[in-house]
């Protein structure tokens, strides 16, 4: 039987090298540390790390990557960094400095070329294209493509547009329901199941976790290759090693922790 | 020259993506890891390391460029340990189908292809090292079923130097050795504990090879 371990991927957003928006364990020393959260989120069985960059000033990105750099030093799982890369120059400088992977949304669809060249130079397997979609009748799938954060439509099929960011090398979706995001409802299953059943990349699914059920509506509903989630994580409601058990519990393969 | 306290592995810097990790991995499980491309240095340390992200091409032609195909093999063949992992495996082979016409180090006399069958690629995900062979040094106090982080969409042909498989539709090859060199198609240096220990088993070994050889 083939092994297809789901990954568990906590999310950590970043603003000039600090974690923000509301760590709260018990017993941090330092919530906005990614190090120590890192170290915390491996020592859970976390099976790869998402930060994303919200750094709003360009010239303050430096410090996301010696954030990247710090982060290698210390842990020693596999994390992705996404937010502001723009150029294969600003992907090369974080993968150089230690991250594994880097994802790129809004200048993916300004500039799709971005896709093939940082595929081209590093690898498929570092290049992560997140897709931010949100429900639209405009669209054959029902699902569009939005940027900036969701904002700003773009007129792309989220479907369409996942097959042809793998076609131009892209080797992970990010998927991300910007109508669930933030709500504590659940993924949105039908968006989806829509994509992962249109590539045959990995898609992790994002977007409105509340419950340790939802992670696993996302895989066996959703058919997702590995599940994203910040503030069930984040407040202590839940640990990794919770979702992990749960997870086991409904005969999904992970890795199992400790 | 004094002795360093910790031993020199040398892990070869051709220039592509993430060498970092594997450095810092290194330093971790107790060498001194430096990122060269210095023969010299390559030729003072007790271990080499071959690290890799990427594809098997530009892998391949960024060895060339800085002349550490030559220097990788010289150091194969001298018997000190060598570790390749990731596409620093694959490019131990003669050749991938992922870059046809393109000549790897043909350490392991055969190619390598694309993962097979009706499966995801690249494969990116833990999956657990079925040991083929018990005993060897590279999985030293680990248990049976360890789990690593593969991320790959080519893999090794199968052979007699194949010390572990993961099942991924297949069975296909986790790492491969023979003699002094070790090499692993997961990331050792990206699977936590496991894979710490995984380079203090190459530390170690190279610091008592080199203890027999003075």
């Amino acid at each position: 039987m083939t092994v297809r371990a789901i990954r568990v991927i906590p999310c950590l957003d970043v603003d000039a090298g600090r974690v923000v928006k509301g760590v709260n364990f018990v017993d941090i020393r330092d919530a906005g540390d990614p190090v120590e959260l890192a170290a915390i989120y491996d020592a859970q069985g976390a099976d790869e790390l998402v930060f994303l960059d919200i750094t709003a000033s360009s010239d303050r990105r430096d410090t996301t990557v010696e954030m990247a750099r710090a982060v290698a030093e210390k842990v020693f799982i596999p994390f992705t960094i996404g937010g502001g890369i723009r150029t294969a120059g600003d992907a090369r400088r974080l993968l150089m400095a230690g991250a594994d992977k880097v994802s790129v949304n809004t200048a993916a669809v300004k500039r799709p070329e971005l896709v093939v060249e940082i595929s081209r130079e590093f690898g498929s397997q570092c290049c992560v294209v997140a897709i931010d979609a949100k429900s639209s009748s405009d669209t054959e799938s029902g699902f569009e493509v939005f940027t900036h954060g969701g904002r700003i439509r773009t007129g792309l099929d989220a479907v369409t547009w996942a097959r042809e960011v793998v076609r131009l090398g892209a080797g992970e979706i990010l998927l991300t329901s910007m109508d669930r995001d933030g709500t504590k409802n659940g993924f949105d299953l039908d968006l989806t199941a829509s994509v992962t059943s249109a590539v045959d990349v990995p898609v992790i699914a994002s977007g409105g976790v509340g419950s340790l059920e939802h992670l696993v509506e996302g895989v066996t509903d959703g058919g997702a290759d590995a599940v994203l989630a910040a503030s069930i994580f984040h407040f202590g409601q839940h640990t990794v090693g919770e979702a992990k058990a749960l997870m086991i519990d409904r005969g999904i393969t992970v890795r199992p922790i400790g | 020259m004094t002795a360093s306290p910790r031993p020199l592995i040398a892990i070869l810097d051709y220039g592509i993506g993430n060498l970092h990790s594997a450095q810092k991995g290194f330093d971790h499980a107790g060498a001194d890891a430096r990122l060269t491309s210095d023969p010299g240095l390559i030729a003072d340390a007790v271990g080499v390391v071959l690290p890799g992200v990427g594809a098997f091409g530009p892998c391949m032609s960024a060895l060339h460029s800085k002349g550490l195909d030559r220097v990788a093999v010289e150091r194969i063949h001298a018997g000190v340990p060598f570790f390749g992992i990731c596409i620093g495996m694959q490019v131990l082979f003669t050749g991938s189908e992922e870059a046809p016409g393109v000549s790897g180090l043909g350490v392991f006399e055969r190619e390598v292809g694309l993962i097979p069958g009706d499966v995801k690629r690249p494969q990116m995900q833990w999956n657990i090292i079925e040991r083929r062979v018990d005993g060897h040094p590279m999985f030293a106090g680990l248990p049976d079923a360890s789990w690593a982080y593969f991320v790959h969409s080519y893999t090794a042909a199968d052979g007699p130097d194949v010390i572990a498989t993961c099942d991924y539709g297949a069975h296909i090859v986790a790492a491969v050795a023979r003699d002094n060199v070790w090499a692993a198609q997961f990331h050792p240096e990206k699977s936590g504990t496991v894979g710490l220990r995984i380079l203090a088993n190459f530390v170690e070994t190279a610091v008592s090879h080199q203890a027999e050889s003075t």
